[in-house]
């Protein structure tokens, strides 16, 4: 099932999932927002790389303009609104038995996904050898995409645009403060 | 290189949930949960490889659940912040206002 891929290929790939990694650890023991905030953007730039390196170009340049881009702007942007950032908002994390207790309980997950990761994957499904590079010669990187999200996934796609209007009209709604709605 | 993605989506996943466990800033807290979602993202991407490009697309839908998900979050969060003049959790823990 694995074809054998060139030492080049393996040592980027364990080196952006190395990053990846330590990225995420640093970004969650962080206490300041505004570090942890640039720490997940160091693990959204890897991860947008090891997408490119899975064969989803587009999905990698997504992940760099609205993972990277646009969603941690709008986390940034609402820690200097709030002007967090003095020492007691920094202390923010639990104590050491609370600690101690997520520390098992992440254990625990851990051991579960790696059983479940453990069963065997239904090879009936598995598209012939060379059809994903076939796909991408035929309709490019951005058209391997389009097809299905227009063709065969049209309806959830129409319910997304729905979904983006209910959460701009909320987030409007809710940012627009008590003084505005009790008019 | 299946195997080696998904265990980096497990342990990125597990980070962002010990984080949403052990912190009490609640914009951290949405930071891990967009981990989380990311985490998520590299499974799909990892399983396109051998089941075709139907898991890219949910990827997109993913992105794009997650952007909305940011939007109506941090607006919650700054209503929030702006009644009680705090974003920890410590300090939100009623249902009433």
């Amino acid at each position: 099932m694995d074809p054998h891929y060139p030492l080049f290929y393996v040592f980027h790939f364990y080196l952006f999932g190395v990053i990846a990694l330590a990225s995420a650890l640093t970004f969650v023991t962080r206490k300041s927002p505004v570090a942890a905030a640039l720490w997940l953007v160091n693990t959204m730039f890897s991860l947008a790389a090891l997408y490119v390196m899975l064969d989803a170009q587009f999905i990698g340049v997504m992940q760099v303009l609205v993972y990277a881009g646009a969603i941690m702007v709008v986390f940034l942007f609402v820690v200097m609104l709030l002007n967090l950032g003095h020492p007691s908002e920094l202390a923010d994390a639990r104590g050491k038995w609370w600690k101690f207790a997520a520390g098992l309980v992440g254990l625990g997950l851990l051991s579960e996904i790696m059983v479940i990761l453990r069963v065997k994957l239904p090879q009936q499904l598995v598209v012939p050898r060379g059809f994903n590079e076939q796909q991408l010669q035929k309709l490019n990187a951005v058209g391997t995409i389009a097809e299905p999200l227009f063709k065969e996934y049209l309806l959830a796609f129409e319910l997304t645009s729905v979904l983006l209007l209910v959460a701009i009209a909320g987030a409007v709604v809710l940012g627009r403060g008590r003084a505005a709605g009790a008019r | 290189m299946l195997a080696e993605s998904l265990a980096l989506t497990a342990a990125l996943f597990i980070i962002g949930v010990v984080g949403v466990l052990v912190h009490r800033n609640a914009i951290i807290i949405f930071m891990c949960v967009e981990l989380m979602l990311t985490a998520v993202n590299l499974t799909f991407v990892a399983f396109s490889r051998y089941y075709g490009a139907a898991g890219q697309v949910f990827v997109v839908f993913v992105m794009t659940v997650s952007a909305a998900e940011a939007a109506v979050g941090l607006a919650i969060i700054i209503a929030i912040f702006r009644h009680r003049q705090t974003v920890n959790l410590k300090d939100i823990n009623l249902l009433r206002g």
